[in-house]
């Protein structure tokens, strides 16, 4: 398996990176490689074995829906890069 | 100066008779970072003011219990209420939290005495802390040599004896390869035994928080104060924690051991080999039986490990968007031009290789192929797994293939330095506690001996590991660094 700088150059619009035409080449042989190395899965028969997505104990986690108290605003915007009315503020959504 | 290195207990029975304050504590913690700090690099933060006005506040009375005053850091992936978490990364520079994670609370409030927060890689992505977005930790026992990683700064913080005990975080073996490198304990718990509430996730199904210290005595009396159940994660378990301190006997005797000869066949040194084969003959020593067995899938852990891990944290780390906390990039024409900018500038090169392999592995047509793929090779490893805690009670093995490495001479390539967690990744992908405990030297550099347990059995791998300490001298040598020399 082999990732092209196309596919790289996909896949990170998907991740919202930008990569510049330097790192596309790197990164679309360092990908490559690491994907090879996983393609050593396929090797394996796997018809009907459950995926696992958690180990351990599976639990009932509902709780009462009860309020609670939460963060204060200025709390939760303290962090915040730009913030008006306590809301956090972006650059415009849409052009024009 | 005092010796932060001889166990919480020794230390908390010195404050009991008064020979000794949570000043004296938190003062001696503080010049050993202004002296070392500088060479090792294990702190991104140090947070001594705070530190002084607690210990003052603890010195006025007994101890009550065995943390109270005494000093410890923390891996900088756990938030710590008013004090910077970076997650040795730029995307986070700044970032004050607002709340402290379930273990920051849990340690405080037993008293414990934070002086700082630790260098790491990247949001834990790195066997090496050289993917640190701020700097490299060096290891005491050397100063050309890494720290190993994620939780590098954990691990040299204890080794230089800058603390009493540190805690990390390990998702695939980055508790126990430092620990193991930098010649301490590093215990990962079961997964569920400890709250993640507060901890920056990576990859949510593997990530567990756990002890890294001097002795197993200190891992056990770490462990026994931050496990439990905490509803604000609900990966938590509701399970009793047993009392891990009163199950240190020293007895091991008919304990059943198991080798797993897939491991031995994963192009481990010879040098470690023989490191291995005689604390294996120790532990035979010490009552305990040894028994061939079998983990047929090891072959394809790393495999697993490397799409399951990235396509966890594509979308943990989709949170970095430059909105509400952290770092923002400057001059961005619109909103998306604004993500793509802070996440291309504030992500590291590791972070952004493994985003994008995740994202790949999670994206339309790929799924089946890669990250589904990659789960169903989780089941057949803990099945593995499960099968030969039938025979026996404790699997051991190496904690890393070789002992710590030059700094420099893994980072141009990736795959490499992944080989050195190939026998801690099956652990975590299985959810079992397992510790690295000190297991002695190879040219002067520390090897770990890593004991796995069955789920939820802290309490065995624990007794294995004091016992095994307890017969040997390994834990109690310390680099000159820590002895107050020079390295």
């Amino acid at each position: 398996m082999s990732l092209s700088k196309k596919d790289v150059e996909y896949v990170a619009a998907l991740a919202r990176l930008h990569v510049s035409e330097e790192e596309k080449e790197s990164l679309s042989h360092e990908l490559s490689r690491i994907l090879e190395h996983a393609s050593e899965l396929q090797k394996l028969d796997l018809d009907g074995v459950e995926p696992t997505s958690h180990v351990g104990v599976t639990q009932t986690v509902i709780r009462k829906d009860e309020p609670r108290e939460s963060m204060p605003p200025e709390l939760v915007l303290q962090n915040a890069p730009d913030a008006e009315d306590d809301q956090f503020k972006v650059p415009a959504v849409m052009e024009g | 100066m005092v010796e932060l290195g001889i166990g919480i207990r020794q230390l908390h029975d010195a404050l009991q008779r008064r020979e000794l304050t949570a000043t004296d504590l938190a003062e001696d913690s503080i010049a050993r970072i202004r002296e070392w700090d500088k060479d090792v690099q294990a702190f991104l933060k140090v947070t001594e003011d705070d530190a002084r006005q607690r210990a003052k506040v603890l010195s006025g009375q007994a101890p009550q219990g065995l943390l109270e005053g005494i000093p410890f850091a923390l891996k900088d992936n756990m938030t710590t209420r008013g004090v910077e978490t970076t997650c040795g990364s730029k995307i986070l520079s700044g970032y004050i939290p607002p709340y402290s994670a379930a273990v920051t609370e849990k340690l405080e409030a037993q008293g414990g005495n934070l002086v700082g927060k630790l260098n790491m890689d990247e949001f834990a992505m790195g066997s090496s802390t050289e993917n640190s977005g701020y700097f490299p930790t060096r290891n005491p026992w050397d100063l050309t040599v890494v720290p190993g990683g994620s939780s590098g700064g954990s691990a040299a913080a204890v080794a230089a004896g800058m603390v009493a005990f540190a805690l990390g975080s390990d998702t695939g073996g980055s508790i126990r390869q430092p620990a193991s490198y930098c010649g301490v304990v590093g215990l990962k718990p079961t997964y569920g035994r400890v709250s993640r509430y507060g901890l920056v996730s990576y990859a949510s199904s593997l990530d567990q928080i756990g002890p890294i210290t001097n002795t197993v005595e200190d891992a056990a009396i770490v462990l026994q104060a931050i496990a439990g159940h905490d509803q604000r994660d609900s990966t938590s378990v509701r399970l009793e924690v047993p009392d891990f301190v009163s199950a240190l006997s020293g007895d091991i005797r008919g304990l059943k051991i198991g080798l797993p000869k897939e491991y031995l066949d994963l192009g481990m040194d010879e040098s470690m080999r023989a490191v291995f084969d005689t604390a294996v003959n120790q532990l035979r020593a010490l009552g305990a039986s040894i028994h061939e067995v079998t983990l047929p899938h090891t072959a394809y852990a790393l495999s697993a490990y490397y799409l399951i891990a990235p396509a966890e944290a594509s979308s943990n780390l989709a949170r970095y968007d430059g909105v509400r906390y952290g770092f923002r990039a400057k001059d961005a024409d619109n909103l998306l031009d604004m993500y793509n900018k802070t996440r291309s500038q504030g992500f590291g090169t590791e972070v952004k290789r493994r985003i994008l392999i995740g994202t790949y592995a999670l994206s339309s047509g790929y799924y089946d192929a890669y990250y589904k793929r990659a789960q169903q090779v989780r089941t057949l490893i803990r099945r593995d797994f499960e099968e030969a805690f039938e025979e026996v009670d404790l699997i051991i093995s190496p904690t890393a293939p070789t002992t710590a490495f030059k700094l420099g001479e893994k980072t141009s390539d990736p795959l490499t330095m992944y080989l050195s967690d190939i026998y801690t990744i099956p652990v975590n992908l299985a959810g079992l506690p397992a510790i690295s405990v000190p297991c002695g030297f190879i040219s002067g550099l520390p090897a770990g001996l890593q004991m796995i347990g069955k789920m939820f059995d802290e309490a065995t791998v624990l007794r294995a590991a004091h016992a095994y300490e307890k017969a040997t001298d390994w834990t109690s040598r310390r680099p000159q660094i820590a002895k107050g020399g020079r390295a």
